[in-house]
Protein backbone atom coordinates (compact mmCIF):
# COMPACT_ATOMS: atom_id res chain seq x y z
CA UNK A 1 0.00 0.00 0.00
CA UNK A 2 2.82 2.53 0.82
CA UNK A 3 4.46 1.84 -2.28
CA UNK A 4 1.53 2.52 -4.26
CA UNK A 5 1.18 5.91 -2.26
CA UNK A 6 5.02 6.55 -3.21
CA UNK A 7 4.34 5.49 -7.03
CA UNK A 8 1.21 7.65 -7.22
CA UNK A 9 3.43 10.59 -5.60
CA UNK A 10 6.31 10.17 -7.90
CA UNK A 11 3.89 10.42 -11.03
CA UNK A 12 2.17 13.06 -9.81
CA UNK A 13 6.12 14.55 -9.66
CA UNK A 14 6.76 13.85 -12.72
CA UNK A 15 3.62 15.22 -14.54
CA UNK A 16 4.09 18.26 -13.05
CA UNK A 17 7.47 18.47 -14.68
CA UNK A 18 6.03 17.43 -17.91
CA UNK A 19 3.16 19.60 -17.90
CA UNK A 20 3.94 23.02 -16.03
CA UNK A 21 5.47 24.22 -18.84
CA UNK A 22 1.82 23.62 -21.11
CA UNK A 23 0.05 25.59 -18.82
CA UNK A 24 1.25 29.23 -20.18
CA UNK A 25 -0.93 28.93 -23.32
CA UNK A 26 -4.62 29.37 -23.39
CA UNK A 27 -6.25 28.20 -26.59
CA UNK A 28 -9.06 30.46 -26.83
CA UNK A 29 -7.43 33.68 -25.46
CA UNK A 30 -5.26 36.07 -27.24
CA UNK A 31 -2.43 37.28 -25.36
CA UNK A 32 -0.16 40.73 -26.31
CA UNK A 33 3.00 40.42 -24.11
CA UNK A 34 4.79 43.75 -23.18
CA UNK A 35 8.25 43.79 -21.92
CA UNK A 36 10.48 46.64 -20.74
CA UNK A 37 10.92 49.51 -18.93
CA UNK A 38 10.82 49.33 -15.44
CA UNK A 39 9.74 53.03 -15.89
CA UNK A 40 6.61 52.31 -17.73
CA UNK A 41 5.91 49.11 -16.87
CA UNK A 42 3.78 50.35 -13.56
CA UNK A 43 1.58 52.23 -15.68
CA UNK A 44 1.28 49.95 -18.81
CA UNK A 45 0.26 47.16 -16.15
CA UNK A 46 -2.82 49.87 -15.36
CA UNK A 47 -3.88 50.34 -19.01
CA UNK A 48 -3.66 46.76 -19.56
CA UNK A 49 -5.69 45.44 -16.68
CA UNK A 50 -8.90 49.03 -18.50
CA UNK A 51 -7.78 47.09 -21.93
CA UNK A 52 -8.38 43.89 -20.72
CA UNK A 53 -11.96 45.24 -19.23
CA UNK A 54 -13.06 46.36 -22.20
CA UNK A 55 -11.93 44.11 -24.10
CA UNK A 56 -12.92 40.23 -23.19
CA UNK A 57 -11.19 37.64 -24.11
CA UNK A 58 -7.59 39.55 -24.49
CA UNK A 59 -4.54 39.35 -21.83
CA UNK A 60 -2.04 41.44 -21.89
CA UNK A 61 1.25 41.04 -20.14
CA UNK A 62 2.95 43.33 -18.87
CA UNK A 63 6.85 42.46 -17.65
CA UNK A 64 9.31 44.22 -16.44
CA UNK A 65 13.71 44.14 -17.01
CA UNK A 66 14.86 47.58 -18.42
CA UNK A 67 14.24 49.25 -22.27
CA UNK A 68 17.47 47.55 -23.46
CA UNK A 69 15.00 44.43 -23.02
CA UNK A 70 12.42 45.69 -24.62
CA UNK A 71 13.90 46.37 -27.44
CA UNK A 72 15.55 43.58 -27.65
CA UNK A 73 12.22 41.13 -26.82
CA UNK A 74 10.69 42.74 -29.68
CA UNK A 75 13.48 42.22 -32.25
CA UNK A 76 13.89 38.92 -31.69
CA UNK A 77 9.78 38.28 -31.40
CA UNK A 78 9.50 37.49 -27.79
CA UNK A 79 7.17 39.84 -26.97
CA UNK A 80 4.80 42.20 -29.46
CA UNK A 81 5.15 45.67 -27.75
CA UNK A 82 8.26 46.78 -26.09
CA UNK A 83 8.89 49.70 -23.73
CA UNK A 84 11.60 51.74 -24.06
CA UNK A 85 11.34 54.98 -21.74
CA UNK A 86 13.88 57.16 -24.29
CA UNK A 87 13.70 58.29 -27.61
CA UNK A 88 14.66 56.23 -30.37
CA UNK A 89 18.41 56.53 -31.47
CA UNK A 90 19.48 56.48 -35.01
CA UNK A 91 20.40 52.63 -35.10
CA UNK A 92 16.88 51.78 -33.73
CA UNK A 93 14.38 52.66 -36.86
CA UNK A 94 14.61 48.79 -37.14
CA UNK A 95 11.41 49.35 -35.05
CA UNK A 96 8.08 51.41 -35.05
CA UNK A 97 8.03 53.95 -32.37
CA UNK A 98 4.56 55.62 -30.52
CA UNK A 99 5.23 57.94 -27.88
CA UNK A 100 3.09 57.40 -24.82
CA UNK A 101 4.07 59.79 -22.31
CA UNK A 102 6.74 61.94 -21.07
CA UNK A 103 8.82 61.82 -18.05
CA UNK A 104 10.96 63.92 -16.23
CA UNK A 105 13.96 63.19 -14.14
CA UNK A 106 15.04 65.49 -11.08
CA UNK A 107 17.43 65.68 -8.61
CA UNK A 108 16.31 64.85 -4.87
CA UNK A 109 17.72 65.41 -1.26
CA UNK A 110 16.65 64.77 1.98
CA UNK A 111 13.87 66.60 3.64
CA UNK A 112 16.74 68.23 6.24
CA UNK A 113 18.93 69.33 3.48
CA UNK A 114 18.36 72.82 3.82
CA UNK A 115 19.50 73.83 -0.21
CA UNK A 116 16.48 74.44 -2.43
CA UNK A 117 18.03 75.52 -6.09
CA UNK A 118 20.91 73.52 -7.68
CA UNK A 119 22.47 74.68 -11.41
CA UNK A 120 23.29 72.33 -13.64
CA UNK A 121 26.78 72.84 -13.26
CA UNK A 122 26.64 72.04 -9.42
CA UNK A 123 24.89 68.93 -10.22
CA UNK A 124 27.70 67.90 -12.83
CA UNK A 125 30.63 68.55 -9.95
CA UNK A 126 29.06 66.84 -7.53
CA UNK A 127 28.22 63.65 -9.70
CA UNK A 128 31.56 63.68 -11.03
CA UNK A 129 33.67 64.27 -7.88
CA UNK A 130 34.60 67.91 -8.07
CA UNK A 131 32.83 69.29 -5.36
CA UNK A 132 32.59 66.82 -2.65
CA UNK A 133 31.17 68.65 0.66
CA UNK A 134 27.46 70.43 1.00
CA UNK A 135 29.57 73.29 2.83
CA UNK A 136 31.28 74.28 -0.85
CA UNK A 137 27.79 75.03 -2.24
CA UNK A 138 25.91 76.57 0.91
CA UNK A 139 24.93 73.83 2.70
CA UNK A 140 26.05 72.19 5.57
CA UNK A 141 29.34 71.07 6.92
CA UNK A 142 28.79 67.29 5.77
CA UNK A 143 30.05 64.93 2.70
CA UNK A 144 28.15 64.62 0.17
CA UNK A 145 26.61 60.88 -0.08
CA UNK A 146 26.57 60.72 -4.00
CA UNK A 147 23.28 58.36 -5.40
CA UNK A 148 23.41 56.95 -9.27
CA UNK A 149 21.83 54.40 -10.61
CA UNK A 150 23.11 50.98 -12.19
CA UNK A 151 24.98 50.95 -15.35
CA UNK A 152 22.23 50.50 -18.41
CA UNK A 153 19.63 51.74 -16.75
CA UNK A 154 17.63 54.43 -18.78
CA UNK A 155 17.09 57.05 -15.79
CA UNK A 156 20.90 56.91 -15.95
CA UNK A 157 21.24 57.46 -19.29
CA UNK A 158 19.05 60.27 -19.83
CA UNK A 159 20.89 62.06 -16.37
CA UNK A 160 23.61 61.32 -18.34
CA UNK A 161 22.79 63.19 -21.46
CA UNK A 162 21.98 66.41 -19.18
CA UNK A 163 25.02 66.51 -17.01
CA UNK A 164 27.14 66.06 -20.07
CA UNK A 165 29.09 62.63 -18.85
CA UNK A 166 29.93 59.71 -19.38
CA UNK A 167 29.15 56.96 -17.12
CA UNK A 168 32.88 56.20 -16.27
CA UNK A 169 33.18 59.92 -15.45
CA UNK A 170 30.97 59.05 -12.13
CA UNK A 171 32.03 59.29 -8.88
CA UNK A 172 29.07 57.46 -6.84
CA UNK A 173 29.31 56.50 -2.86
CA UNK A 174 26.07 54.26 -3.66
CA UNK A 175 24.41 52.68 -6.40
CA UNK A 176 20.92 51.32 -6.71
CA UNK A 177 18.66 49.70 -9.04
CA UNK A 178 14.80 51.52 -9.22
CA UNK A 179 13.47 54.79 -8.54
CA UNK A 180 11.56 53.22 -5.04
CA UNK A 181 15.47 52.10 -3.74
CA UNK A 182 16.74 55.21 -4.74
CA UNK A 183 14.01 57.27 -2.88
CA UNK A 184 14.78 55.07 0.08
CA UNK A 185 18.36 55.41 0.43
CA UNK A 186 18.08 59.44 0.15
CA UNK A 187 14.97 59.44 2.16
CA UNK A 188 17.56 57.73 5.24
CA UNK A 189 20.66 59.50 4.90
CA UNK A 190 20.49 63.35 5.31
CA UNK A 191 23.51 63.88 3.18
CA UNK A 192 22.31 62.48 -0.01
CA UNK A 193 21.61 63.06 -3.30
CA UNK A 194 20.14 61.23 -6.44
CA UNK A 195 18.23 61.59 -8.96
CA UNK A 196 14.50 59.81 -9.72
CA UNK A 197 11.77 59.87 -12.10
CA UNK A 198 9.85 62.89 -11.19
CA UNK A 199 6.35 61.31 -10.74
CA UNK A 200 7.94 58.92 -8.33
CA UNK A 201 9.84 61.72 -6.40
CA UNK A 202 5.72 63.43 -6.33
CA UNK A 203 4.21 60.60 -5.46
CA UNK A 204 6.70 60.14 -2.89
CA UNK A 205 6.84 63.20 -1.25
CA UNK A 206 2.84 63.67 -1.44
CA UNK A 207 3.01 59.98 0.85
CA UNK A 208 5.35 62.25 3.22
CA UNK A 209 8.52 60.57 2.41
CA UNK A 210 11.58 62.55 3.96
CA UNK A 211 12.93 63.98 0.56
CA UNK A 212 12.97 67.38 -1.02
CA UNK A 213 13.04 68.20 -4.68
CA UNK A 214 15.22 71.07 -5.52
CA UNK A 215 14.95 73.20 -8.59
CA UNK A 216 17.09 73.22 -11.47
CA UNK A 217 18.49 75.89 -12.76
CA UNK A 218 15.71 77.80 -11.37
CA UNK A 219 13.12 75.70 -12.82
CA UNK A 220 11.17 73.33 -10.02
CA UNK A 221 10.48 69.78 -11.45
CA UNK A 222 6.86 68.86 -11.87
CA UNK A 223 4.47 67.59 -13.86
CA UNK A 224 3.41 70.62 -15.37
CA UNK A 225 7.05 71.73 -16.02
CA UNK A 226 7.51 69.06 -17.62
CA UNK A 227 4.75 69.62 -19.90
CA UNK A 228 5.54 73.00 -20.96
CA UNK A 229 9.01 71.77 -21.43
CA UNK A 230 10.88 74.37 -19.28
CA UNK A 231 12.23 71.21 -16.87
CA UNK A 232 15.55 70.35 -18.77
CA UNK A 233 16.08 67.06 -18.17
CA UNK A 234 12.65 65.09 -19.68
CA UNK A 235 12.80 62.09 -21.67
CA UNK A 236 9.56 60.70 -23.84
CA UNK A 237 8.34 57.54 -23.00
CA UNK A 238 7.57 54.25 -26.14
CA UNK A 239 6.24 52.12 -27.39
CA UNK A 240 7.87 49.94 -30.08
CA UNK A 241 6.99 47.16 -32.51
CA UNK A 242 8.90 45.18 -34.89
CA UNK A 243 6.10 45.78 -37.92
CA UNK A 244 3.19 48.08 -38.24
CA UNK A 245 1.00 46.81 -35.59
CA UNK A 246 -2.08 44.83 -36.35
CA UNK A 247 -4.82 43.36 -34.67
CA UNK A 248 -5.36 43.45 -30.67
CA UNK A 249 -1.30 44.86 -30.76
CA UNK A 250 -2.55 47.87 -32.22
CA UNK A 251 -5.64 48.38 -30.62
CA UNK A 252 -3.62 48.17 -27.41
CA UNK A 253 -1.11 50.98 -28.96
CA UNK A 254 -4.32 53.15 -29.45
CA UNK A 255 -5.84 52.97 -26.25
CA UNK A 256 -3.04 53.59 -24.40
CA UNK A 257 -2.65 56.75 -26.58
CA UNK A 258 -6.47 57.63 -25.76
CA UNK A 259 -8.17 60.02 -23.75
CA UNK A 260 -9.37 57.05 -21.77
CA UNK A 261 -5.61 56.36 -20.50
CA UNK A 262 -4.54 60.21 -19.62
CA UNK A 263 -5.89 59.63 -16.14
CA UNK A 264 -3.73 56.45 -15.41
CA UNK A 265 -0.96 58.47 -17.22
CA UNK A 266 -1.46 61.97 -14.48
CA UNK A 267 -2.38 59.58 -12.06
CA UNK A 268 1.84 57.99 -12.35
CA UNK A 269 2.97 61.58 -12.95
CA UNK A 270 3.46 61.18 -16.31
CA UNK A 271 2.49 63.72 -18.95
CA UNK A 272 0.12 62.48 -21.53
CA UNK A 273 1.58 62.80 -25.13
CA UNK A 274 -1.50 64.36 -27.86
CA UNK A 275 -1.64 61.73 -30.74
CA UNK A 276 -0.07 63.46 -33.90
CA UNK B 1 -1.36 -7.18 -6.27
CA UNK B 2 1.79 -7.93 -4.43
CA UNK B 3 4.42 -4.70 -4.07
CA UNK B 4 7.09 -7.00 -6.27
CA UNK B 5 4.97 -6.35 -9.46
CA UNK B 6 4.86 -2.38 -8.28
CA UNK B 7 8.30 -2.13 -7.92
CA UNK B 8 9.87 -1.87 -11.31
CA UNK B 9 7.49 1.04 -12.20
CA UNK B 10 8.13 2.93 -8.65
CA UNK B 11 11.33 2.71 -9.52
CA UNK B 12 11.33 4.22 -13.14
CA UNK B 13 9.67 7.01 -12.12
CA UNK B 14 11.85 7.49 -8.93
CA UNK B 15 15.03 7.23 -10.98
CA UNK B 16 13.26 9.92 -13.50
CA UNK B 17 12.43 12.53 -11.01
CA UNK B 18 16.31 12.13 -9.95
CA UNK B 19 17.80 12.06 -13.52
CA UNK B 20 15.57 15.20 -14.20
CA UNK B 21 17.15 16.98 -11.19
CA UNK B 22 20.37 16.47 -12.23
CA UNK B 23 19.75 16.96 -16.00
CA UNK B 24 18.67 20.53 -14.93
CA UNK B 25 21.44 20.52 -12.84
CA UNK B 26 23.92 20.30 -15.50
CA UNK B 27 22.00 22.07 -18.55
CA UNK B 28 21.86 25.05 -15.84
CA UNK B 29 25.57 25.23 -15.98
CA UNK B 30 26.09 24.39 -19.87
CA UNK B 31 23.72 27.66 -19.87
CA UNK B 32 25.89 29.41 -17.68
CA UNK B 33 29.00 28.58 -19.49
CA UNK B 34 27.35 29.25 -23.21
CA UNK B 35 26.03 32.57 -22.01
CA UNK B 36 29.56 33.40 -21.14
CA UNK B 37 31.33 32.13 -24.16
CA UNK B 38 31.12 35.57 -25.87
CA UNK B 39 32.75 37.62 -23.36
CA UNK B 40 35.69 34.29 -22.46
CA UNK B 41 36.26 34.27 -26.28
CA UNK B 42 36.64 37.60 -27.06
CA UNK B 43 38.57 38.59 -23.93
CA UNK B 44 39.16 35.71 -21.51
CA UNK B 45 38.08 35.09 -18.06
CA UNK B 46 41.34 36.81 -16.24
CA UNK B 47 40.25 39.95 -17.72
CA UNK B 48 37.88 39.61 -14.48
CA UNK B 49 40.69 40.33 -12.54
CA UNK B 50 43.16 41.69 -14.13
CA UNK B 51 40.97 44.90 -15.99
CA UNK B 52 41.27 47.61 -13.45
CA UNK B 53 37.83 48.71 -13.74
CA UNK B 54 33.93 47.45 -14.23
CA UNK B 55 32.97 49.42 -17.56
CA UNK B 56 31.22 46.39 -19.25
CA UNK B 57 28.95 48.78 -20.80
CA UNK B 58 31.39 51.14 -22.77
CA UNK B 59 30.65 50.93 -26.68
CA UNK B 60 34.42 52.51 -26.80
CA UNK B 61 36.63 50.44 -24.04
CA UNK B 62 34.57 47.75 -22.38
CA UNK B 63 36.59 47.15 -19.12
CA UNK B 64 35.97 43.81 -16.48
CA UNK B 65 37.46 44.12 -13.99
CA UNK B 66 35.67 42.36 -11.01
CA UNK B 67 38.52 42.82 -8.52
CA UNK B 68 36.66 44.89 -6.22
CA UNK B 69 33.32 42.89 -6.39
CA UNK B 70 35.17 39.75 -5.44
CA UNK B 71 36.61 40.97 -2.60
CA UNK B 72 33.61 42.97 -1.65
CA UNK B 73 31.68 39.61 -1.61
CA UNK B 74 34.40 37.26 0.23
CA UNK B 75 34.48 40.01 3.06
CA UNK B 76 30.52 40.67 3.32
CA UNK B 77 30.69 36.66 2.97
CA UNK B 78 33.64 36.47 5.62
CA UNK B 79 32.42 38.82 7.90
CA UNK B 80 28.86 37.64 8.64
CA UNK B 81 30.46 34.66 8.99
CA UNK B 82 32.75 35.48 11.74
CA UNK B 83 30.06 37.65 13.12
CA UNK B 84 27.52 34.75 13.11
CA UNK B 85 29.68 31.55 14.15
CA UNK B 86 30.23 32.84 17.57
CA UNK B 87 26.82 34.30 18.40
CA UNK B 88 25.35 30.76 17.11
CA UNK B 89 27.67 28.61 19.11
CA UNK B 90 26.53 30.41 22.44
CA UNK B 91 22.99 30.41 21.30
CA UNK B 92 22.75 26.68 20.42
CA UNK B 93 25.44 26.12 23.46
CA UNK B 94 22.66 27.34 25.65
CA UNK B 95 19.58 26.09 24.33
CA UNK B 96 21.16 22.69 24.63
CA UNK B 97 22.83 22.80 27.89
CA UNK B 98 21.24 25.90 30.19
CA UNK B 99 17.79 26.94 29.17
CA UNK B 100 14.88 24.54 30.83
CA UNK B 101 11.99 23.17 28.15
CA UNK B 102 9.93 25.92 27.67
CA UNK B 103 12.28 28.38 26.59
CA UNK B 104 14.34 25.96 24.67
CA UNK B 105 10.75 25.74 22.93
CA UNK B 106 10.58 29.50 22.58
CA UNK B 107 13.82 30.32 21.54
CA UNK B 108 13.85 27.12 18.97
CA UNK B 109 10.41 28.51 17.47
CA UNK B 110 12.24 32.00 17.00
CA UNK B 111 15.17 31.04 15.51
CA UNK B 112 12.92 28.75 12.99
CA UNK B 113 10.80 31.95 12.12
CA UNK B 114 13.97 33.74 11.70
CA UNK B 115 15.14 31.29 9.03
CA UNK B 116 11.31 31.78 6.95
CA UNK B 117 11.79 35.56 6.96
CA UNK B 118 12.36 36.80 3.10
CA UNK B 119 15.49 37.87 2.34
CA UNK B 120 13.91 40.91 1.18
CA UNK B 121 12.09 42.07 4.33
CA UNK B 122 16.09 41.75 6.13
CA UNK B 123 16.96 44.27 3.08
CA UNK B 124 14.41 46.44 3.76
CA UNK B 125 14.50 46.76 6.99
CA UNK B 126 18.73 46.84 6.90
CA UNK B 127 18.04 49.62 4.57
CA UNK B 128 15.32 51.66 6.88
CA UNK B 129 16.91 51.07 10.37
CA UNK B 130 20.33 49.45 10.36
CA UNK B 131 21.58 52.17 7.34
CA UNK B 132 20.49 55.29 8.99
CA UNK B 133 21.87 54.00 12.06
CA UNK B 134 25.30 53.61 10.71
CA UNK B 135 25.43 56.35 9.17
CA UNK B 136 25.01 58.35 12.09
CA UNK B 137 28.58 56.92 12.59
CA UNK B 138 29.98 57.34 9.52
CA UNK B 139 28.41 58.27 6.34
CA UNK B 140 27.20 56.87 3.47
CA UNK B 141 25.52 54.46 5.77
CA UNK B 142 25.09 51.48 3.14
CA UNK B 143 28.24 49.77 3.75
CA UNK B 144 30.25 46.92 4.25
CA UNK B 145 29.29 47.00 7.92
CA UNK B 146 25.14 46.74 6.99
CA UNK B 147 25.57 44.09 4.71
CA UNK B 148 28.20 41.91 7.33
CA UNK B 149 25.27 42.64 9.82
CA UNK B 150 21.96 41.72 7.86
CA UNK B 151 23.85 38.68 5.99
CA UNK B 152 25.27 37.72 9.72
CA UNK B 153 21.49 38.00 10.76
CA UNK B 154 19.97 35.92 7.62
CA UNK B 155 22.77 32.62 8.31
CA UNK B 156 22.30 32.93 12.29
CA UNK B 157 19.13 29.94 12.13
CA UNK B 158 21.30 27.78 9.70
CA UNK B 159 23.86 27.73 12.17
CA UNK B 160 22.82 27.15 15.46
CA UNK B 161 20.08 24.96 14.38
CA UNK B 162 22.91 22.87 12.56
CA UNK B 163 24.99 23.39 15.58
CA UNK B 164 21.86 22.76 17.88
CA UNK B 165 21.64 19.14 16.41
CA UNK B 166 24.85 18.30 16.81
CA UNK B 167 25.52 19.15 20.20
CA UNK B 168 22.15 17.02 20.88
CA UNK B 169 23.74 14.26 18.78
CA UNK B 170 26.51 13.74 20.96
CA UNK B 171 26.62 10.55 22.90
CA UNK B 172 25.44 10.67 26.48
CA UNK B 173 28.52 8.60 28.05
CA UNK B 174 30.70 11.50 26.70
CA UNK B 175 28.91 13.98 29.60
CA UNK B 176 28.63 11.12 32.23
CA UNK B 177 32.37 10.44 32.34
CA UNK B 178 33.24 13.87 32.26
CA UNK B 179 31.67 14.49 34.81
CA UNK B 180 32.67 11.46 36.37
CA UNK B 181 35.97 12.82 36.34
CA UNK B 182 34.85 15.70 38.23
CA UNK B 183 34.82 18.23 35.76
CA UNK B 184 32.83 21.54 36.15
CA UNK B 185 29.79 22.05 33.54
CA UNK B 186 31.51 24.51 31.73
CA UNK B 187 34.71 22.47 31.33
CA UNK B 188 32.68 19.65 30.24
CA UNK B 189 30.63 22.00 27.05
CA UNK B 190 33.49 23.59 26.16
CA UNK B 191 36.36 21.35 26.51
CA UNK B 192 34.76 18.10 25.90
CA UNK B 193 31.29 18.64 24.18
CA UNK B 194 31.62 21.29 21.90
CA UNK B 195 35.21 19.95 20.61
CA UNK B 196 33.89 16.72 20.13
CA UNK B 197 31.47 18.53 17.70
CA UNK B 198 33.91 20.59 16.00
CA UNK B 199 33.35 18.85 12.19
CA UNK B 200 29.72 19.65 12.43
CA UNK B 201 30.34 22.65 13.55
CA UNK B 202 32.48 23.15 10.86
CA UNK B 203 30.09 22.23 8.76
CA UNK B 204 27.29 24.31 9.46
CA UNK B 205 29.41 26.91 8.97
CA UNK B 206 30.43 26.23 5.59
CA UNK B 207 26.92 25.70 4.71
CA UNK B 208 26.11 29.22 6.34
CA UNK B 209 29.14 30.78 3.84
CA UNK B 210 27.39 28.91 1.10
CA UNK B 211 24.36 30.95 1.69
CA UNK B 212 25.61 34.00 2.70
CA UNK B 213 28.17 34.52 -0.68
CA UNK B 214 24.93 33.46 -2.58
CA UNK B 215 22.54 36.03 -0.87
CA UNK B 216 21.17 38.61 -3.24
CA UNK B 217 18.99 41.27 -2.59
CA UNK B 218 19.38 41.91 1.23
CA UNK B 219 22.80 42.91 0.09
CA UNK B 220 21.43 44.67 -3.00
CA UNK B 221 19.67 47.06 -0.63
CA UNK B 222 22.18 47.64 2.25
CA UNK B 223 25.85 47.23 0.76
CA UNK B 224 25.75 50.87 -1.64
CA UNK B 225 26.90 48.50 -4.76
CA UNK B 226 29.89 51.38 -5.47
CA UNK B 227 32.56 49.14 -7.43
CA UNK B 228 35.33 50.06 -4.68
CA UNK B 229 37.76 47.68 -3.10
CA UNK B 230 36.67 49.04 0.55
CA UNK B 231 39.13 50.14 2.37
CA UNK B 232 37.18 50.71 6.00
CA UNK B 233 33.63 49.09 7.40
CA UNK B 234 32.08 51.64 6.15
CA UNK B 235 32.60 51.66 2.45
CA UNK B 236 30.04 50.87 0.00
CA UNK B 237 30.73 47.29 -2.00
CA UNK B 238 29.50 45.63 -4.46
CA UNK B 239 28.47 41.76 -4.05
CA UNK B 240 28.78 40.00 -6.98
CA UNK B 241 25.32 38.28 -6.89
CA UNK B 242 24.10 42.36 -6.34
CA UNK B 243 26.09 43.72 -9.50
CA UNK B 244 23.79 40.65 -11.44
CA UNK B 245 20.71 41.38 -10.27
CA UNK B 246 21.62 45.41 -10.96
CA UNK B 247 22.65 45.45 -13.83
CA UNK B 248 21.39 42.35 -15.63
CA UNK B 249 17.88 43.18 -16.80
CA UNK B 250 19.53 45.79 -18.83
CA UNK B 251 22.61 44.27 -19.96
CA UNK B 252 23.07 43.33 -23.44
CA UNK B 253 26.07 41.28 -25.93
CA UNK B 254 29.16 41.34 -24.01
CA UNK B 255 27.90 43.02 -20.72
CA UNK B 256 25.49 40.33 -20.61
CA UNK B 257 27.96 37.54 -21.16
CA UNK B 258 30.34 38.94 -18.78
CA UNK B 259 27.54 38.63 -15.91
CA UNK B 260 26.94 35.34 -16.67
CA UNK B 261 30.96 34.64 -16.61
CA UNK B 262 30.87 36.41 -13.36
CA UNK B 263 27.61 34.09 -12.42
CA UNK B 264 30.29 31.60 -13.19
CA UNK B 265 32.56 32.66 -10.87
CA UNK B 266 30.01 32.55 -8.25
CA UNK B 267 28.89 28.63 -9.46
CA UNK B 268 32.82 27.63 -8.86
CA UNK B 269 33.05 28.94 -5.40
CA UNK B 270 29.94 27.73 -4.00
CA UNK B 271 31.24 24.35 -6.06
CA UNK B 272 34.56 24.99 -3.65
CA UNK B 273 32.27 25.38 -0.20
CA UNK B 274 30.47 22.01 -1.23
CA UNK B 275 33.57 20.11 -1.59
CA UNK B 276 34.77 21.23 1.12
CA UNK B 277 31.31 19.98 3.15
CA UNK B 278 31.62 16.86 1.42
CA UNK B 279 35.52 16.24 2.69
CA UNK B 280 34.56 16.91 6.63
CA UNK B 281 31.28 14.67 6.17
CA UNK B 282 33.09 11.79 4.61
CA UNK B 283 36.12 12.41 7.62
CA UNK B 284 33.54 12.09 10.22
CA UNK B 285 32.14 8.84 8.97
CA UNK B 286 35.61 7.21 8.54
Amino acid sequence: MQLKTCEILSAVALLTFVALPGCARHANSETVIVTGSSTIAPLAADVAREFERAHPGVRVDVQTGGSSRGLTDTRRGLAQIGMVSRALGPHEHDVVGFSVAIDGVCVITHRDNPINSLSKSQVQKIYTGAIEHWSEIGGAHQPITVVSKAAGRSTLAVFLQYVGCDSTDIDADVVIGDNEQGIKTVAGNPTAIGYVSVGAAESALARGVAIRIPSLDGVQPSTSTIRDGSHPIRRVLNLVTLTRPEGVTRQFIDYFRSEAAHELIARHYFVSVDPP
Amino acid sequence: MTPRSDRPVALFVLRSCALGTITILVLIVAFVVGESVDVLRNAGLSRLWTDPTWHPASKTNPTFGAVPMIVGTLFATAGAVVVALPLGLLCAVFVNYHATHTLRRLVNGVIELLAGIPSVVYGLWGLTTLVPIIAMIRGPGTSLLAGILVLALMILPTIVLLIDQALREQPAELALSAAALGLSKSRIIWSVLVPSAWRSIGTASLLATARALGETMAVLLVCGNAIKTPTSLFDSVRTLTANIALEMAYAMDTHRSALFASGLLLLGLVGLLIAGIELLERRVRT
